[in-house]
């Protein structure tokens, strides 16, 4: 059986509990991926023009140094969310996103949804309270990363 | 009401608790860059998890380091030891046959009894792992008596992890979920990247039947003893080893005071309820 897209979208987790009417208009906007190992879904620089809600596998979220080459930051799975810079102008992905297993993910417009929350702000503040809470976590993480909680001072 | 935990004997010992025994290094193996891992021969040792000595490095000092080995061993005594002061150093640059002062055990180890009938989440980072492990395989041991078992392993990069083959295994148990990520890591590496907090958010289970040990830098331990909170892990059932400049490890000359509580008599391991006011204060 195939399944719809609205199904897909509303029975992951990011979208758990969230009103019948916004996973439509969500959806309408939304479309399956797939990367292979070792593809990128999206490179720093690049247009942030999708964003993807990870449904299988694994995603290295790096930043190419000229010296250590690339430097993993993060990793992502199933359940979670790659890509918060479609949210916030200019647009543009600060890091690359680079597939470790087969990944299998939601990818959502992200045009398309920044044009239909302007038109219903419910729409986009459901979004934003979904975004904040990862993006806290996220920074959180960055500032325990940064302290090396583990460092021969620890 | 029996005491749940195991506590320090040694003032209760005819034996004089400031004294040490002089026991000799059997094995000495080091684990990563700065870590070294000592295997004392010399005496039956009888321990609880999560319970330490003080280890003496003689014309150096003595320094409180937890046993890392199996409790189940009494004939072999096991300490894994991070070279960061000067006692520290010298304890982990003693050699098979050379002698080491021993005094202990001493301390509160982990609540095993209590952990029966539960789900238990081990959450370690870096060189906490060491202080968790007699727990760990006490936990093996008596498989039956817990409910789920979850080992969750933080630490600096991939160079940095502790215990790596013994990890691999426990990994390869059915019995056993185990995860493990580091904070820094080349783009070859395959493993997860991430602070061990966000392991917790990742992994489900049911806070009313679980019970959480905790060890690593104290920092670490604050924030996933706050994500715990946050699912609705009751706190008396977080349980957090602590760490303190230990001395006399008998209670009496107070270098581990922790508001009001000892670190080497009352600890080192504490529930959260009993932490909680204490642990976010700059001034302790």
């Amino acid at each position: 059986m195939i399944e719809s897209i609205e199904h897909i979208v509303k029975e992951h987790r990011f979208f758990a509990g969230m009103d019948a009417g916004i996973v439509q208009l969500v959806s309408g906007c939304a479309k399956n991926a797939r990367f292979d190992p070792g593809q990128y879904l999206f490179h720093e620089g690049d247009g942030a023009d999708w964003f993807y809600l990870l449904r299988n596998g694994r995603v290295a979220i790096e930043l190419r140094d000229p010296a250590r080459g690339a430097v993993t930051l993060q990793t992502l799975r199933e359940g979670e969310l790659c890509g918060l810079s479609w949210l916030v102008p200019p647009y543009r992905w600060t890091y690359d996103a680079r597939a470790i297993d087969l990944v299998r993910a939601i990818a959502v417009d992200a045009a398309c949804l920044r044009r239909k929350s302007e038109a219903d702000p419910r729409l986009g503040y459901e979004m934003m309270k979904r975004f904040m809470p990862p993006l806290l976590e996220r920074l959180q993480a960055a500032r325990l990363q940064m302290i090396d909680i583990y460092g021969a001072h620890g | 009401m029996a005491d749940p935990y195991p506590t320090a004997r040694a003032a209760d010992s005819i034996v004089p608790p400031m004294v040490p025994r002089v026991a000799r290094i059997a094995k000495r193996r080091r684990e990563i860059a700065d870590v070294v891992t000592l295997e004392i021969e010399g005496g039956a040792f009888d321990f609880a998890p999560g319970q330490f000595n003080m280890l003496t490095a003689f014309g150096v000092g003595e320094a409180a380091i937890s046993v890392s080995g199996d409790p189940a061993d009494g004939a072999r005594l096991i300490h894994t030891i991070r070279a960061v002061g000067a006692v520290s150093r010298a304890l982990t640059e003693l050699h098979p046959g050379e002698p080491i002062g021993l005094r202990g055990p001493f301390g509160r180890g982990w609540p095993m009894q209590e952990a029966q009938g539960r789900d238990v989440i081990v959450v370690a980072g870096g060189l906490g792992l060491a202080p968790l492990r007699p727990a760990l395989y006490r936990l093996f041991a008596e498989r039956e008596k817990y409910g789920r078992i979850v080992l969750l392993f933080g630490a600096r990069s991939p160079q940095d992890i502790l215990f790596r083959d013994e990890l691999e295994d426990w990994r390869g148990r059915l019995d056993v979920e185990v995860e493990a990520t580091v904070d820094h890591a080349r783009g070859d590496w395959r493993g997860n990247v991430g602070v061990v907090t966000s392991l917790i958010s990742r992994t489900s289970f049911d806070p009313s039947r679980t019970l959480a040990m905790l060890c690593g830098p104290e920092i670490m331990m604050r924030f996933v003893a706050n994500a715990f909170i946050e699912m609705s892990v009751p706190q008396e059932r977080i349980y957090l080893s602590m760490e303190r400049n230990m001395k006399c490890a008998i209670g009496w000359c107070g270098h581990c005071q922790f508001g009001p509580v000892f670190i080497c008599r009352d600890g080192p391991v504490f529930p959260y309820s009993q932490l909680r006011g204490l642990i976010a204060k700059k001034e302790i």
